[in-house]
């Protein structure tokens, strides 16, 4: 610990001048304040966070139900998911799956509207507050008992299919081929909150790069590749980092169409869904454990891949 | 702006815009209109106007369950608030601390929080239910408030200790001369200088909690202590798809909290996205 570093000390301003000298004492008055300030901080840190994770940790090697004290196994949990567990397989699969599709969908529909945003349109306020509000509203319950509704048999989708077109659409929630892409059209649905981190990043574009463009004759297709997109890299990469990380955790809206099954057919089981009932149905603490220490694991390669690309494809100005 | 563009041009764009409007919405006015038409005009129609308003969707949501929906509504109120309550206290409490005060371990421990950023919930729910089990506080609302006194959203943290940096040095170097302790600093001038940003802390706080799906349903088993979002899924896996204007009455009444934030507190929201890149 650094005693005597900062001029502006205001935990050492406070300590009464000509004090009994003593290390403990001086180094109480200097850091003792700020460590009140962080108290509770700290009481959470240990007790919620980091003693918890090594609990995790450990408990991921053991059997344990809850009643009785848990059983050393190993690494037996983690040889069985990565070899004989075909739903962690499948939640593997509809997670990736459901990552891949709704993340780039949900970007792209954020930039697209974000870019037919920026132009000093009027309304713009009431527009945005509009496309926005779905991602507000969009992770409660109630909107997932409504996507049932909208994609059951005799949902209003169906209904719009019928009087428009004259198709006699399936159920869309309980067939195992349409149930996931339920689940992400209703994550790009909510692509509001992205596009407001893109408003703000276009803001940020200087419009004389484009009014340079413009003189030198070139076309607005080509403005978007060569000044909108690069110059908006930092925000996309921010955008992909934040929303797949977030699509990774998803869990309400599969646990309420399925009813909290992950069907029909694991066609909706999302990791985290998986991990509940492994928990929470069958209170296999150990295993749904080390599910969960494989999530970390999936999460950091996942962000530590992105930064690591970030130098190829991002652009930072200096 | 940029250049100014046909009037037609824009008219189009205006067009497209209302459209796609309309399309995002319609869902959600569908789920207000199918609650309040007669219950056998549901399913048929994909009109948003119904051919006469009727309300008893809502008594019957209202009492559809042993316990009624005024009992969650309580539930989900308090947890919110007090959740909301710890938040700001004990994030901003932290924040102080990193954004102001000079100590020994200051930049490890910043180090540490921004580390708790990134770790998934997951991770910690096991040991953290089992530590509560022994409290005896499962089936209590405590799991879902008191850990928030603890600062354990490091998000608002961060938000805090961002706009903190902000405020002028000079302003708590001059309390300093006066003698101010770091509480009063804290106290008399961070907090008043620092309403915008507890209050977005405090709005996302509050719908979050009230939002919140998977912590209720991990900690709160007993249906006296349901909150809204337990109700309403209960609700669905009783009623089944059979009364459907009823379970849609109470999913409109569950939203509207969130639906006076966003009315009241627009700006805030989308300033509280654009500048800090919150997810929803």
């Amino acid at each position: 610990m650094t005693m005597q570093s900062v001029a502006t000390d205001l935990g050492g301003a406070n300590a009464p001048a000509g004090a009994v000298p003593g290390a403990a004492r001086r180094a109480w008055a200097r850091n003792g304040p700020a460590y009140l300030f962080l108290l509770p901080w700290l009481i959470g840190f240990f007790g919620l966070t980091l003693g918890p994770a090594l609990a995790s940790l450990y408990l991921s090697f053991t059997n344990y139900d809850l009643i009785r004290s848990p059983d050393w196994v190993g690494a037996a949990n983690y040889v069985r998911i990565a070899t004989a567990d075909p739903k962690f397989a499948a939640a593997m699969k509809v997670t990736f799956l459901y990552v891949v599709l709704s993340v780039p969908l949900k970007l792209a529909f954020a930039l697209l509207v974000a870019m037919a945003f920026n132009r000093g349109l009027k309304g713009l306020p009431v527009y945005r507050a509009i496309f926005y509000l779905p991602s507000l509203l969009g992770a409660s319950v109630a909107i997932a008992v409504l996507w049932r509704q909208l994609f059951a048999s005799d949902g209003l989708v169906n209904m719009v299919l019928w009087q428009l077109f004259g198709i006699e659409g399936p159920s869309w929630i309980s067939n195992p081929n349409y149930s996931l892409y339920t689940l992400v059209i209703l994550s790009v649905w909510q692509f509001g909150s992205p596009m407001i981190i893109f408003l703000a990043g276009l803001r940020q574009i200087p419009t004389d790069m484009y009014e340079a463009a413009e003189i030198d004759g070139a076309s607005k297709a080509r403005q978007f590749w060569k000044i909108t997109l690069p110059l908006l890299t930092p925000v996309i990469f921010f955008n992909a980092v934040i929303q797949t990380i977030d699509a990774f955790k998803a869990f309400t809206p599969a646990f309420i169409i399925s009813e909290g099954t992950g069907g029909p057919i694991n066609s909706t089981l999302f990791y985290t869904l998986y991990l509940y009932q492994e928990a929470f149905g069958f209170f296999r603490m150990g295993y749904a454990s080390a599910l969960a220490w494989i999530l970390v694991v999936i999460i950091a390669a996942f962000t530590a891949f992105s930064f690591l690309s970030a130098k190829y494809w991002v652009h930072y100005d200096d | 702006m940029r250049t100014g563009r046909s009037p037609a041009r824009s008219a189009l764009i205006h067009l497209i815009l209302i459209l796609a409007s309309f399309a995002m919405l319609y869902p959600i006015l569908w789920m207000v209109s199918g609650s309040v038409r007669p219950q056998d005009e549901l399913f048929g129609t994909a009109s948003l106007w119904p051919s006469s308003v009727d309300l008893s969707a809502y008594v019957r949501g209202w009492t559809g369950l042993q316990v009624s929906f005024g009992q969650f509504f309580w539930n989900s109120l308090v947890i919110s608030v007090l959740a909301t309550i710890g938040n700001v206290v004990g994030c901003s409490l932290a924040a102080f601390a990193f954004a102001r005060l000079k100590f020994g371990g200051r930049n490890f421990w910043f180090a540490l929080m921004l580390g708790t950023l990134m770790l998934p919930y997951h991770v910690v729910l096991i040991p953290q239910y089992i530590l509560f089990l022994e409290l005896g506080w499962v089936n209590t609302p405590l799991p879902l408030i008191v850990p928030k006194y603890l600062a354990t959203d490091a998000f608002f943290i961060f938000l805090m200790v961002q706009f903190f940096r902000g405020i002028p040095r000079e302003l708590d170097e001059a309390a300093v001369m006066d003698g101010c302790s770091p509480w009063r600093i804290y106290w008399k001038i961070m907090l008043p200088l620092s309403l915008p940003v507890l209050a977005t802390a405090a709005i996302f706080s509050f719908i979050w909690t009230w939002d919140d799906f998977f912590g209720p349903l991990i900690y709160l088993n007993d249906i006296n202590t349901y909150t809204v979002q337990l109700g309403l899924r209960s609700f669905v896996d009783s009623s089944g798809a059979s009364d459907w204007s009823a379970l849609f009455a109470m999913s409109n009444l569950s939203l509207v909290p969130i639906f006076i934030f966003f009315i009241f507190f627009q700006r805030l929201l989308i300033e509280g996205i654009a500048t800090t890149g919150m997810k929803r």
